[in-house]
């Protein structure tokens, strides 16, 4: 399953960023290989209209089962819920540690 | 016939009396005998009409298109969320799915589509109200002001297409006042745009002032002449003397200066025009409303 962290950074030690539409980045952990990737959210971050939207769109096309992040909007979740990902919001701390993989 | 003459009352900040000073410049206007005209384009909340208490006549839908998806001829390809500049348009792994509050109607993505999959269809978006407003001068002469009202649908974000369809419904001739939305933005520029006067009302305060220079900067690009109301006038001598300052800077005229008055939010309150019912609130406005005939006159 791939989960991806809405964050400050592209590595997992970088903060999470409570935004879900308008992050910077998602930091993507593959639980079956335990593999870290990114996916570059700046085009969302200061999209006039729609950024939740438009990062909906990608976080599909990347192919992620779930989204972790701090809250997510109505737009950015209709458009996730859209796509079968789940949403789970709440997450503070680093990438690593909203994974729950500190030590 | 002449053009009307266009006076769009604005203000930047919200709340500092653009319509308590655009319903009386109209009610004013209209006693003196000057063929008068007011536009609510405060589309998102219009007031206007409690103040003016006109009798609505028509009321008219406004509509805008807005994409639907032939999901037998969609290869979900994804083009059309390329497309749209809005992000309008989310590109799902098993469809597109529109976001309908975002639209702009632009068209590109129906344009665009290779299949020929979108078409556009109408959504409405608010309507307009069209009515008269009747009152009886002291001597018992009746005068009256045209009312247009835009009003748009609760949930709906977009107020541009209103009020530019209040805009294909101007009268010839007279005097035209627009009551602009608050703020600096596309609201505010399609209201103001290509008026011949436009009355900055602003509040002697660190917030109105800001606001005001901001309002200004649009008002400069888009339309020919501004002067400006002080409304609320004395609350502190600082803010007094701000607001004199800022329109020196500007080069501004300020034609009219009222004070902050009790009996002023006593007469809203109770939904009566202030320039009818606050004393001395009519005489304040004088000075503009002699402008605008002077104006109508050449």
């Amino acid at each position: 399953m791939k989960i991806a962290v809405s964050a400050q950074g592209s590595t997992p030690d970088s903060q999470v960023d409570p935004r879900c539409g308008r992050c910077a980045w998602f930091v993507v952990y593959d639980t079956e290989s335990g593999e870290f990737g990114s996916i570059d959210n700046s085009a969302s971050v200061n999209a006039s209209s729609g950024a939740g939207v438009q990062m909906a769109s990608r976080v599909t096309e990347a192919g992620v089962d779930r989204v972790v992040t701090g809250q997510c909007g109505p737009k950015a979740t209709r458009g996730l819920e859209g796509a079968g990902i789940e949403i789970v919001t709440g997450a503070t701390g680093t990438v690593r540690s909203a994974l729950g993989l500190d030590d | 016939m002449g053009s009307p003459l266009r006076v769009a009352v604005a203000s930047g900040k919200g709340g500092t009396g653009k319509t308590t000073v655009a319903t009386g410049l109209a009610l004013l206007l209209a006693e003196r005998g000057v063929r008068t005209s007011y536009l609510d384009c405060d589309v998102e909340e219009p007031n206007g009409r409690f103040f003016l208490r006109p009798e609505i006549s028509e009321t008219a839908g406004v509509f805008v298109t807005t994409p639907v998806i032939d999901a037998d001829r969609c290869t979900n390809c994804g083009r059309c969320c390329e497309v749209c500049r809005f992000n309008a348009l989310a590109h799902l792994p098993d469809r597109i799915l529109i976001f309908q509050e975002l639209c702009h109607a632009c068209g590109a993505c129906a344009l665009l589509c290779p299949e020929g999959a979108i078409t556009e269809e109408p959504r409405r978006l608010g309507a307009i109200h069209r009515g008269i407003t009747v009152r009886h001068a002291l001597g018992g002469e009746a005068y009256e002001v045209s009312f247009l009202e835009g009003c748009l649908d609760v949930g709906e974000a977009h107020a541009v297409p209103v009020i530019r369809a209040l805009r294909r419904q101007l009268p010839e001739d007279g005097v035209i006042i627009f009551d602009s939305p608050p703020g600096a933005s596309c609201p505010v520029v399609e209201t103001v745009r290509g008026a011949d006067l436009v009355v900055l009302v602003t509040e002697p305060t660190p917030f109105g002032l800001s606001d005001l220079e901001q309002a200004i900067g649009v008002v400069r690009a888009v339309a020919d002449e501004a002067v400006v109301v002080v409304n609320r006038a004395g609350m502190t001598e600082e803010g007094d003397v701000a607001a004199g300052e800022l329109c020196a800077r500007e080069g501004l005229s300020v034609l009219a200066t009222i004070p902050e008055d009790r009996q002023v939010a006593a007469c809203s309150a109770r939904g009566e025009a202030p320039v009818l019912a606050a004393e001395g609130y009519a005489a304040r406005l004088a000075p503009l409303v002699e402008l605008i005939r002077e104006r109508v006159a050449a």
